[in-house]
């Protein structure tokens, strides 16, 4: 069998705070194949973002190890970890906090391939500009858009300068940490149509961690539900929705809110 | 007469009169809950601040908003501050900013209690306790004694919501109430909400963007967009039978559950001709 994309083994991370010993993760077991679509559900607490900071090396477990591409990346120092730089890109929650307010659009875009650890792993010819436009056309926005500052753009906008400058560096997988939880619904689908023609395209891995079922059930065809810092249910999507084996991912398909057609006296 | 009549109600920003809200007219009965959906910036929450008086100096209000027959527009601040909390309150999207992070929770609902009916803190306490085991909150003793930052997003959302029922208004104003929590949370903070209405037969004006959540709790929607309301009618009708573009693409892009995995889903301007709106 080849070696996986990702694997975790026995992956714990506890913080402490005030004296207290809380364990976000608490024995994480993952395996990632190149190509594959994994969705991470849960509630907030879960460990679901904890995991995936992991797994981007941008924090470091307390226990078990991360191996990416056969690399075990939990015992690597940063300035060794510069291909999981390149090779691995996020996006955040919140385009608003997640764009420096005093960069141009293009600067924030480029930004990837400017740093000292990516561009090493990157061809010596990359041309910022060119490079630039392809990804402002792949997420749909006008070329003009480069110079003008985040403030100017919407939240669905930002949210694609946000993939833009994640895929800038043309990386094999990209983690998205509830990608749209801070998007109107109206704008929702177009991000969602968005991730799902790109990673098409670019062959991309991808990682979505979500709270919202539907959401992740559209993008993956991997699930992991996640309760208190442990994978509770693993598997495809479309066997996990059509028949949940634990109450707690029965409890969470529940909750989704429905559209309710008939009104609220035949509920 | 009906509870709440706004008509023809214009707002305009600064010096540059920017437009938040043209010609919006409607009314809520005793009762009544109407939901507003939109998106962001279509001037939904601007609609809320207007009813509750709490716009920014720098707005310019046009037309009229009557409650229980009084017009609220134009009254001076302790007029309207007799109103707010008493016979309308308003819950709040994110609850660690709407709640005051340096006073404790029961003291916040009681202040509500002791300001509009004049309590003492004796049998205020009791009150609150009672209100907040009726949002649902299983310890009801140890909220009221906890800083806002001791509890979950869902234990404040149902603070706040205690803090808007405990005066029994006659509207409660909803402005995105659950997108800031979990789904399973959310579904518990709407049961509740649900409950709470219907308990104490409250009007409520519900803002949201999400329509499977508007479709929980209302009978009415009113649908939104660009400071104009472009569509009115029962859930029913405006799930079944949308009539504007713009509510006929919200309804198509909010099912994602119609679309299979991985297809393309419908957005907003699939439903207007030419693609652009």
């Amino acid at each position: 069998m080849t070696e996986p994309l990702y694997r975790a083994e026995a992956l714990t991370r506890t913080f402490t705070t005030s004296g207290r010993v809380v364990p976000a993760l608490a024995g994480v077991d993952l395996e990632l194949a190149r190509g594959g679509r994994l969705g991470i559900v849960g509630e907030s607490g879960s460990g679901k973002s904890t995991l995936v900071r992991l797994l981007a090396g941008l924090d470091r477990p307390t226990g078990g190890k991360v191996w990416f591409e056969g690399r075990e990346i939990s015992a690597l120092p940063e300035r060794e970890l510069g291909f999981l730089r390149a090779s691995v890109q996020l996006v955040f929650q919140d385009p608003r906090s997640s764009l420096n307010p005093r960069m141009r659009v293009g600067q924030i875009i480029t930004e990837p391939l400017r740093s000292r650890l990516v561009r090493r792993q990157l061809p010596a010819d990359v041309d910022h500009q060119q490079r630039l436009a392809e990804v402002l056309a792949a997420v749909d926005l006008p070329p003009d858009a480069a110079d003008r500052y985040p403030h100017e753009f919407s939240g669905g906008q930002r949210q694609r300068i946000a993939i833009a400058r994640a895929l800038a560096p043309k990386p094999d997988v990209l983690i998205a940490d509830e990608p749209v939880s801070a998007l109107d619904v109206s704008v929702r689908a177009q991000v969602l149509n968005l991730l799902t023609d790109l990673v098409t395209s670019a062959g991309l891995t991808l990682i979505v961690v979500s709270h919202d079922l539907m959401v992740v059930r559209h993008l993956c065809d991997q699930l992991a539900v996640m309760r208190a810092g442990r994978i509770v249910e693993a598997g495809p999507t479309a066997s996990i929705y059509a028949d949940p084996q634990q109450d707690y991912t029965q409890a969470l398909l529940a909750a989704v809110p429905r559209i309710r057609s008939t009104g609220r006296d035949q509920s | 007469m009906s509870l709440l009549e706004v008509s023809d109600l214009g707002i305009e920003f600064g010096r540059r009169r920017v437009r938040a809200l043209d010609g919006v007219s409607f009314t809520i009965e005793p009762g009544q809950r109407l939901g507003l959906i939109g998106e962001s910036g279509s001037g939904k929450t601007v609609t809320a601040l207007a009813i509750m008086g709490l716009l920014p100096p720098n707005a310019v209000v046009s037309g009229s908003v009557r409650l229980g027959g009084d017009e609220l527009l134009g009254l001076n601040e302790t007029e309207l501050a007799k109103r707010r909390g008493n016979l309308v309150s308003m819950v709040f999207q994110e609850p660690m900013t709407a709640l005051d992070p340096t006073m404790r929770v029961g003291r916040q609902v009681a202040e509500v209690l002791r300001l509009h009916a004049g309590t003492e803190s004796g049998p205020a306490r009791e009150r609150v306790v009672a209100m907040l085991a009726e949002v649902g909150l299983d310890d009801p003793e140890r909220v009221a004694d906890s800083f806002p930052h001791q509890l979950s997003g869902g234990q404040r959302q149902r603070a706040i919501l205690a803090m808007a029922l405990i005066n029994s208004p006659d509207l409660v104003i909803c402005d995105e109430p659950t997108t800031a929590l979990d789904v399973t949370v959310q579904a518990m903070v709407l049961q509740k909400l649900d409950e709470a209405l219907t308990s104490s037969g409250a009007a409520c004006l519900f803002i949201t963007h999400d329509l499977a959540v508007v479709s929980q709790v209302c009978d009415q929607v009113m649908v939104m967009l660009d400071g104009r309301i472009v569509e009115t009618g029962s859930v029913e009708k405006l799930f079944t039978n949308p009539e504007h573009p713009y509510t006929r693409g919200l309804v198509a892009t909010a099912r994602l559950d119609q679309v299979a995995p991985g297809q393309r889903l419908p957005v907003v301007e699939d439903f207007y001709s030419g693609g652009r709106r």
